[in-house]
């Protein structure tokens, strides 16, 4: 029999369609794979048994019954702990928000119910989603599918890692700085971070709002593109949300094509801290573009160097903001309300209480950018870096059609190593950032192991705001050859847990 | 760019209403130091005629009809509350008592 749990969602929702497999069955053996793997992975905070089963049996009813269904409607999916869920619990990876059950559903999570997506349950992120590594999640870290003592990346790392370990074949996340992108690499997954503005944030929950966005994670290029068009679209319940039609990323998914494409390679990315295995793999993915018919154009953003720099003043900043919302009166933890407190020194021990270290650290470094004094010098600043950045990338678009890149400058690392060393952290996400800070669209899908460690390499490609479809026409073509090339996807190489 | 010292980590934990405890002062001084020092490179920019970017969207006021819709009801809204009395929000002592 097939092992419904190593299907594509497109192939599992035909056959779910075709009455080749009930939506209940694909359920069950995803949840029997959770079951049998996720307290070596721990990819998921909650399981949601019951509420998969039932919205299992309703798209089964709704196919007996003749009705047509959409082309995700039955597939699992594992949705980052980010988005509220009415009546299931919601953390954020927090102590803060632990036992919160949200009192409605983020827009992105209706929507996947109106799709009759199957939402298994909710998956483990750094706190807040402020991480690399998924090591500042307050419930414990999650292990990479393919090395279980390394980092799955972060912050959306249960994410990653229930993709890779085969427990779901969709995934949620969102980007304020490579959430999305940085996890698929390291565990050769498919991750897209939409153009800014192209998904709702309205329930999921504020990290740096000028810079959040959420976005599809899959095992192939197709699949996220399905995703994609599900989760998309106006929301006026965010007034940050894109007031236009969504990109066709379906049909540029299934119309993989770069001759003729002009392709930059951008010569900030590379250089000192760049593993060799990772660059190896790079120069082999811009040649299979030429060989492919890409035009490939060497580009030159200078201010991308400063990028890491602006990105942890502004998102520090806004995140100080964001997170002044906690403050025990509410909803969430509440410490110290013995009588013999005020309200404040209250809201100040609920906290320190409730927030880990890495919260904490940007919560008061934000605090500090924004101060009197130091506003203009850090913050301003920090401001006109991301106007040049998005001015580079203004005048890389008129060369070139696509950026590529490496998503991240190594494969993963173990966990542990960078826990306690903010900077060192911080660097995992120098190739993602700048889309970030322009608000650009960009997808990561494996290019390969890397010779030295034997683990995987993200490709990073990128385009201009609202030409999200660029992403899947290319990315579809370069799974396609990969594939093609290797006989198998990446993730067939990926040990058995 | 000066360096971050224990005492203003105090303060920024203060305005930030984090009561930290003496060992992550310390800890975060060193640390909030390091970080700082990084991301001063920014500041090579500060005498440049750039105007600043806050938003990637070129957005002002979204505005939508001001018409009643359906929304939580009071029991959702409170069902999150640490305390609550009376359809309210119950929340410890917010104006002193001495002086």
């Amino acid at each position: 029999m097939t092992d419904l749990t190593r299907l594509s969602a497109a192939v599992l929702a035909e056959k779910i369609a075709a009455g080749e497999v009930t939506a209940v069955e694909a359920t069950e053996a995803h949840l029997a794979r959770i079951e049998a793997v996720d307290e070596k992975v721990h990819a998921f905070l909650h399981l949601d048994r019951e509420g998969a089963l039932a919205k299992a049996r309703e798209v089964d009813a709704k196919r007996e019954a003749g009705e047509k269904l959409g082309p995700l409607a039955g597939v699992p999916l594992a949705l980052k702990d980010i988005f509220t869920t009415e009546g299931v619990p919601t953390t954020v990876g927090s102590k803060i928000l632990e036992g919160w059950i949200p009192p409605y559903d983020a827009t992105v999570t209706r929507k996947l119910k109106e799709a009759d997506v199957v939402i298994l349950g909710k998956t483990n992120m750094d706190e807040f989603a402020m991480g690399s590594s998924t090591e500042n999640s307050a419930f414990g870290p999650t292990g990479n599918p393919w090395d279980l003592t390394r980092i799955p990346g972060g912050s959306g790392g249960g994410s990653s890692a229930a993709l890779a370990a085969f427990e779901a074949p969709l995934a949620l996340g969102t980007d304020t700085g490579g959430s999305i992108r940085q996890p698929a690499a390291v565990t050769g997954t498919v991750g897209v971070k939409p153009t800014y503005g192209g998904v709702s944030r309205y329930g999921m929950v504020a990290f740096s709002s000028s810079l959040d966005q959420g976005g599809p994670c899959a095992r192939t290029v197709l699949d996220a593109a399905l995703l994609h068009s599900v989760i998309a679209g106006h929301d006026e319940r965010d007034s940050t949300s894109i007031d236009a039609p969504v990109p066709d990323v379906v049909a540029a998914a299934r119309n993989g094509e770069v001759r003729g494409l002009r392709v930059g390679v951008v010569q900030e990315f590379g250089g000192e801290g760049y593993q060799a295995g990772v660059m190896q793999r790079f120069g082999e993915s811009v040649e299979l573009l030429r060989e492919l018919g890409a035009e490939v154009v060497e580009l030159s953003c200078p201010s991308f160097t400063k990028a890491l720099a602006a990105y942890y003043l502004i998102a520090p900043s806004e995140c100080s903001s964001n997170l002044a919302r906690f403050d025990a009166m509410r909803y969430g933890l509440r410490v110290g309300d013995d009588g013999t407190h005020s309200a404040e020194e209250v809201t100040a021990l609920t906290r320190e209480a409730g927030f880990g270290d890495e919260v904490k650290r940007r919560v008061m470094l934000g605090t500090y950018a924004l101060s009197s004094g130091y506003y203009d010098a850090y913050y301003g600043s920090a401001q006109k870096v991301r106007t040049l950045i998005t001015q580079d990338f203004e005048r890389a678009f008129a060369q070139v059609d696509v950026i590529v890149s490496p998503t991240t400058p190594t494969t993963a690392f173990p966990l542990g190593e960078r826990a306690d060393d903010p900077m060192a952290m911080y660097l995992a996400d120098v190739c993602t950032l700048p889309v970030n800070l322009a608000g650009n669209a960009a997808m990561s899908l494996p290019c390969g192991l890397a010779p030295e460690d034997g683990l995987p390499v993200g490709l990073q490609i990128i385009a201009p705001a609202m030409a999200d479809e660029r992403l899947y026409r290319v990315g579809a073509a370069v799974e396609a050859a990969y594939e093609a090339r290797w006989g198998h996807q990446l993730l067939d190489e990926a040990p058995s847990l | 760019m000066p360096g971050i010292t224990r005492e203003e980590v105090a303060h920024l934990a203060r305005l930030a209403r984090l009561e930290l405890k003496d060992e992550e002062l310390e800890h975060f001084a060193g640390q909030l130091d390091d970080i700082i020092g990084a991301v001063a490179a920014v500041s090579d920019v500060a005498d440049e005629d750039v105007p600043p970017t806050s938003h990637p969207l070129p957005l002002t006021n979204v505005m939508r009809e001001d018409v009643v819709r359906p929304s939580l009801t009071p029991q959702q809204a409170l069902s999150g509350a640490p305390a609550h009395e009376q359809q309210r929000f119950m929340v410890p002592q917010i104006l002193g008592e001495e002086s």
